[in-house]
């Protein structure tokens, strides 16, 4: 009985706060949602940062747990850095930004393909070089952005890298079956392919 | 009392039934509502939708290209074992690199004939199920093919595009045509499955002679950014290549 009545109770009170709507500020391009949640969709919307960083956690982890760590820690700490360090650089254009995702998706696309055997001091430099180009970038992005929350939007970015690095790189330590290490390894290889295209497109526009 | 227990058990499940069905009464609705849905404009970064569309589109513009790319995949699944994954990862690594000397205007002679030739040989060896005794003659031979595919692809590409998407929406594409090969190679393990790969070989063979046989005529209108455009425009022209 008593129960009836707080569901009736719960639903017109439901039904009266539909009465009193606020304006909804959600998706408007002009306010966004906050610099924080900015800064976490960005893998959602930039393939570009999101892949590369795919390419290198999935190396990480075919490399293994303490590979995995390494990169774990030092790409995210290190797009933060590069991040910090752009947002303090003006005269940002496309040109460097897409060389650097060409390049970074060429090399970790080969490196996943083939499975190469590096030690995980060299895959953790491979993370802190790939952090600190893209966050440099990322950063100086903002900057021209002139939102003023740079920061902010950078710390969201590195929060979603952690969680994504962390999913990837425990996905490529459990690709230990033959089949599973090959799927890793052609999603390497396309990684990489696309990469060779990206840089064609690159220098197809500086023509 | 048994029988009061069986009836009551049917009451409970006639209304079990009911409530089940009326719990998923919404779904037809929401299917059809699905079905309905109109294209969603919001969001979209001025030519990064499009760049992942047609560069996802590209591969299966032409049936030459689908016959070469479904080749792969069969005769990759016909050798088995590492050729299965080495062939499909050979072609679009070495097509990307192709499409990249003809994004920067690198110019390769007698295109058309290495892509026809492309369907022909590979329709061939699926056909006859040829078996190199080494690896790497298939790699060779599938990576040439590729080379002359992604270079076709690299000057054919519409302008005003996101590079970066319509790179990955192509590589998808063309490694989900390797995907749809190895898939239907998969019936190899039966006789009668064998006898269809060998004839579907036998059926690409047979397009490529016709493709060999279109390229090898005299070359009459347009040129090569002029039919880029026009397939990239016209949904009509979408098998024009065949």
């Amino acid at each position: 009985m008593f129960e009836r009545i707080f569901k009736r109770a719960i639903l017109t009170a439901c039904l009266a706060v539909l009465f009193f709507p606020a304006r909804a500020d959600a998706h408007l391009v002009t306010t966004g949602l906050g610099p924080v949640y900015d800064g976490i969709g960005h893998f959602f919307l930039s393939p570009g940062d999101a892949l590369a960083a795919l390419a290198l956690a999935l190396l990480a982890g075919m490399r293994g747990t303490a590979a995995g760590r390494r990169a774990l820690f030092v790409l995210p700490v290190a797009w933060l850095a590069g991040g910090l360090a752009g947002l303090g650089t003006t005269g940002w254009t496309s040109l460097p930004e897409d060389i650097a995702g060409a390049v970074s998706f060429l090399l970790l696309g080969i490196l996943v393909a083939t499975d190469i055997a590096l030690p995980a001091a060299v895959v953790a430099g491979l993370a802190a070089a790939l952090g600190i180009a893209h966050g440099f970038f990322n950063g100086m992005g903002m900057h021209e952005a002139g939102a003023g929350t740079g920061v902010l939007q950078l710390v969201g970015v590195a929060v979603t890298l952690f969680v994504l690095v962390a999913l990837a790189a425990a996905l490529g330590v459990a690709a230990k079956p033959m089949w599973a290490r090959i799927a890793v390894r052609v999603a390497g290889s396309w990684i990489g392919a696309s990469g060779v295209l990206w840089t064609g497109w690159v220098l197809h526009g500086l023509k | 009392m048994k029988t009061n227990d069986k009836t009551k058990m049917e009451t409970d499940m006639k209304t079990n039934s009911t409530r089940h069905s009326r719990r998923f009464a919404w779904l037809p609705v929401a299917l059809i509502l699905l079905a309905l849905a109109p294209a969603a404009q919001a969001h979209i970064i001025a030519g990064e939708a499009g760049g992942f569309k047609s560069g996802f589109h590209h591969p299966w513009s032409g049936l030459d290209h689908i016959c070469a790319m479904v080749a792969v995949g069969l005769w990759g699944a016909q050798l088995g074992g590492r050729a299965m994954w080495l062939l499909p990862v050979v072609f679009p690594m070495v097509m990307s690199f192709g499409g990249f000397l003809g994004l920067i205007g690198v110019p390769l002679p007698g295109q058309e004939i290495g892509i026809a030739l492309s369907a022909l040989l590979l329709g061939t060896m699926v056909c006859l199920e040829v078996r190199p005794k080494r690896l790497i003659w298939p790699a060779i031979l599938v990576g040439v093919f590729g080379f002359y595919h992604g270079h076709a692809h690299g000057v054919e590409l519409p302008p005003g595009q996101s590079g970066l998407l319509y790179s990955i929406g192509f590589v998808i594409a063309t490694g989900t045509l390797h995907l749809c090969g190895i898939t239907i190679g998969l019936l190899h393990r039966w006789s009668a499955g064998r006898l269809t790969i060998r004839l579907a070989g036998g059926a690409i063979l047979a397009c490529g002679v016709y493709f060999l046989w279109a390229a090898l005529q005299p070359e009459t209108k347009e040129t090569a950014p002029e039919k880029a455009k026009a397939s990239a425009v016209e949904p009509a022209n979408f098998w024009r290549n065949v």
